[in-house]
């Protein structure tokens, strides 16, 4: 048992501290969000530079081997900082790339991941039926030489900016089975693809992605037609993780922005800290935080566990993580009064991508009914 | 970082556990199984068990005694004996007297009470609460006069552990007046076969004996039996509860609590119930958040890192989970959570047949008795009051 940083995390961490502090002041990020592609190619650029879009994959494909607790380092930091670049919906899109993919598959989409020229998304949701990665109506149809996807797919995280989607879709089987899932590579550009981009409430981008017949070669497939389920599942999770460490970043900003506002605010003559009844209000934001980290630093710590165990951990994560985030968020807000409700302070910035968090990539269902799923 | 454990430390927990398997005798795990209050010779028998095998003391350093085991070691041993329906190790002696005495101790104190504490020999109490000082302690009013020898003690404690069991308090008492209340207290050791001294029992919403009121009146305490210096006791006091965190949270007690939960809402078919089961579930990931809180804390102070304010929230969050267990479990047995009897508290329905499964009784008695948990060692608005002040200087 240790849960001491190793030099290199300790390293990634200051990195990242330093990147958020001197390149994304709420101006600046106020900036990018409200200009077309809703993030920054120059951060992107840097990204690549210190090596932080090669992190997750494997030194053999020119990775940096890092471990999803290294991952969940940075996604904290920039939770932190808000950071809006499309780094989460690249690496799953490349994890999947690598996990599943041929040599050839690899050799096509890693190295211009890595280098930052080939951006990702990772195309899993649809809104027909209940939620869930099994509920995939996009059909994949095996034609001579190839596939044709048609299908619709929506609110896929930074769908618009991506060069490459990988696209969840089905060879046959009802429209709940997992046996004929499989995962495609869909260039952005190809005939029959149209992405229709938006913002979301909480400063990112997303799209509605829709697949008229597109036509595909047999290189499109990752792994087997029917093998996407349990890889879409192990993604899902990851993003999971990847969320709750970004809450982590989140709550600490508001925890900290929070206790300032009850040390400096001043009514009825004194400093509204000196109320007992604010104390106790942020002291239950902060035990919901610690906690947080908790669970969150476990669940990154065991995301190489056996299937059910990783599911259950991650589930448990889920749910505390966003129980805690709600509790912070709406507490923050409410502490800061009038002024926590504006657009003018980073406070509502930060309440709504706490609660929003959860709502990205929530396909692997409600966390208490896969905990208890999951247990059994 | 890394969560595992080591092939070491997973041979020491089949160690404790084939130990327990074979050694822990049934009549008192019977008891704790079924939820029954132990007696002085429940707790006795067990601590004696494991002072003969070296392990009542895994925390003192090993020149006292103790074990000197690693945090790991602590946190498995806690866990094997909470599965195996031990009873608790009463902390008075063994974890809140004995780092006192080691720290704050003169040689002679230290080889008068450690080895006796160690064999569970001696029985201690806590002489802290007092009638008019609850939460705020330092307005404690029993007086101490010095006189020839020692001091003459007058005063009453309240809210005392198994003071009819002990044969020994140790208390904070008012040395001096002016100045801030926290000065002029004093912690002294006092016999409890002392003439003066008077035990009245409080029977608490239970229905059972277990703490009561101490009355002092002029009873004698040698000078040898002041630990540390006259007036320093609050330093001592606050010591003391720096050394109280281990084991605070309570969770391996409670990670056996939620297995019998479980286990009884299963026999009842109330898993199969998603309004009841999604309680429990959000029980046990509340308990999987803190438990990991609490290897953290473990960690942090086995890395030589100073006691944080983690204790105060672990002692918050811990309270919190085992009272909702103890509803949880109540509610599990519906109506058969209803018949009281005294006797069946503490023996068991014995001859008679049980009125519904024989756990289902006592249920109640625990749920109320548990909500001395988030009033008692610091209430959970003094803990927040502590970790405002701590984590963010309000």
């Amino acid at each position: 048992m240790d849960f001491a940083l190793s030099e290199f995390q300790q390293l990634l961490k200051e990195q990242a501290e330093r990147f958020v502090e001197r390149e994304y002041g709420f101006e600046q990020r106020r900036a990018i969000i409200a200009a077309e592609p809703g993030y920054s190619a120059a951060h992107w650029q840097t990204f690549a530079e210190l090596g932080w879009l090669g992190l997750p994959f494997a030194e053999e494909n020119g990775g940096f081997g890092g471990t999803v607790a290294d991952l969940a380092i940075l996604f904290e930091v920039f939770g932190r900082g808000l950071v809006v670049e499309p780094y989460l919906a690249t690496v799953l899109g490349g994890l999947a790339v690598e996990r599943a993919g041929t040599a050839a598959q690899k050799d096509a989409i890693l190295p211009g991941v890595i280098a930052g020229t080939q951006r990702l998304a990772l195309a899993s949701t649809e809104t027909g039926g209940r939620p869930g990665a099994l509920h995939v109506a996009t059909q994949a149809k095996k034609v001579t030489g190839g596939w044709q996807l048609s299908g619709r797919k929506a609110v896929v995280l930074h769908g618009a900016s991506a060069d490459t989607l990988v696209v969840s879709a089905r060879s046959h089987g009802a429209h709940d089975a997992p046996g004929g899932i499989g995962l495609y590579l869909v260039p952005a550009a190809a005939y029959g693809v149209t992405c229709r981009g938006y913002a979301t409430v909480d400063g990112l981008r997303a799209a509605d992605v829709t697949l008229d017949r597109v036509e595909l070669g047999d290189d499109a497939l990752l792994g087997e037609a029917t093998g996407g389920y349990a890889l879409l599942d192990a993604l899902l999770d990851l993003a999971a993780i990847a969320g709750c460490a970004e809450a982590l970043g989140c709550m600490q900003a508001l925890i900290d922005r929070t206790a300032e506002y009850l040390r400096t605010r001043e009514q009825f003559g004194r400093p509204i800290g000196e109320f007992q009844v604010l104390q106790h209000a942020l002291v239950d934001m902060y035990m919901a935080a610690e906690q947080a980290r908790s669970i969150t630093l476990a669940v990154a710590l065991k995301a190489g566990a056996p299937t059910p165990e990783r599911q259950r951990l991650v589930a448990a994560a889920r749910q505390f993580c966003a129980d805690a985030g709600r509790l912070v968020g709406q507490t923050a807000v409410q502490l800061h009064g009038g002024i926590g409700v504006t657009d003018e302070l980073d406070v509502a910035h930060y309440f709504k991508r706490v609660t929003m968090l959860p709502a990205w990539f929530a396909d692997n269902g409600q966390p208490l009914d896969r905990f208890q799923t999951a247990a059994a | 970082m890394d969560l595992d454990f080591s092939p070491e430390d997973e041979a020491f927990r089949a160690e404790v556990r084939a130990f327990l398997d074979t050694r822990y005798p049934a009549d008192i795990r019977r008891k704790v199984e079924l939820g029954l209050a132990l007696a002085k010779d429940d707790y006795v028998r067990f601590q004696r068990l494991l002072y003969l095998q070296g392990w009542i003391a895994p925390s003192w350093p090993v020149e006292h005694g103790g074990g000197g085991w690693s945090a790991t070691r602590r946190y498995i041993f806690e866990d094997e004996l909470a599965a195996a329906d031990t009873p608790r190790i009463m902390p008075f002696g063994l974890k809140m007297l004995a780092p006192v005495l080691m720290a704050f101790g003169s040689p002679a104190q230290q080889q008068r009470f450690l080895p006796r504490i160690l064999a569970s020999e001696d029985w201690w109490c806590q002489g802290y609460s007092e009638p008019g000082a609850g939460s705020d302690l330092a307005a404690l009013r029993t007086r101490a006069e010095a006189v020839g020898g020692g001091y003459r003690v007058s005063g009453s404690k309240i809210w005392t552990t198994y003071a009819h069991y002990a044969d020994w308090m140790f208390a904070l008492v008012r040395t001096g007046s002016g100045g801030k209340k926290q000065e002029g207290i004093s912690f002294l050791l006092i016999d409890m076969i002392s003439p003066g001294v008077s035990v009245r029992p409080i029977v608490t919403i239970d229905g059972l004996h277990v703490v009561n009121q101490v009355f002092l009146e002029d009873v004698f305490v040698p000078a040898e039996c002041l630990v540390g210096a006259e007036g320093k006791g609050w330093a001592i006091a606050k010591f003391l509860l720096g050394h109280e965190r281990s084991n605070i949270a309570g969770v391996a007690r409670s990670k056996q609590q939620l297995r019998r939960l479980k286990r009884i809402a299963t026999e009842r078919g109330l898993l199969a119930d998603r309004r009841f089961a999604d309680q429990v579930a959000r029980l046990e990931i509340d308990l999987l958040a803190l438990e990991y809180t609490d290897l953290r804390a473990l960690w942090a102070e086995a890395a030589g890192h100073a006691p944080g304010p983690q204790a105060s929230l672990l002692k918050v969050r811990g309270t919190q989970i085992q009272q909702a267990l103890s509803e949880l479990l109540m509610q599990a047995v519906g109506p058969y959570a209803l018949p009281y009897d005294a006797q069946v508290l503490k023996l068991g329905w014995q001859d008679q047949a049980p009125v519904g499964p024989d756990y289902a009784a006592p249920l109640a008695a625990s749920y109320f008795d548990t909500r001395k948990t988030s009033i008692y060692g610091g209430s959970n608005e003094i803990q927040k009051n502590i970790l405002a002040k701590a984590v963010f200087g309000l």
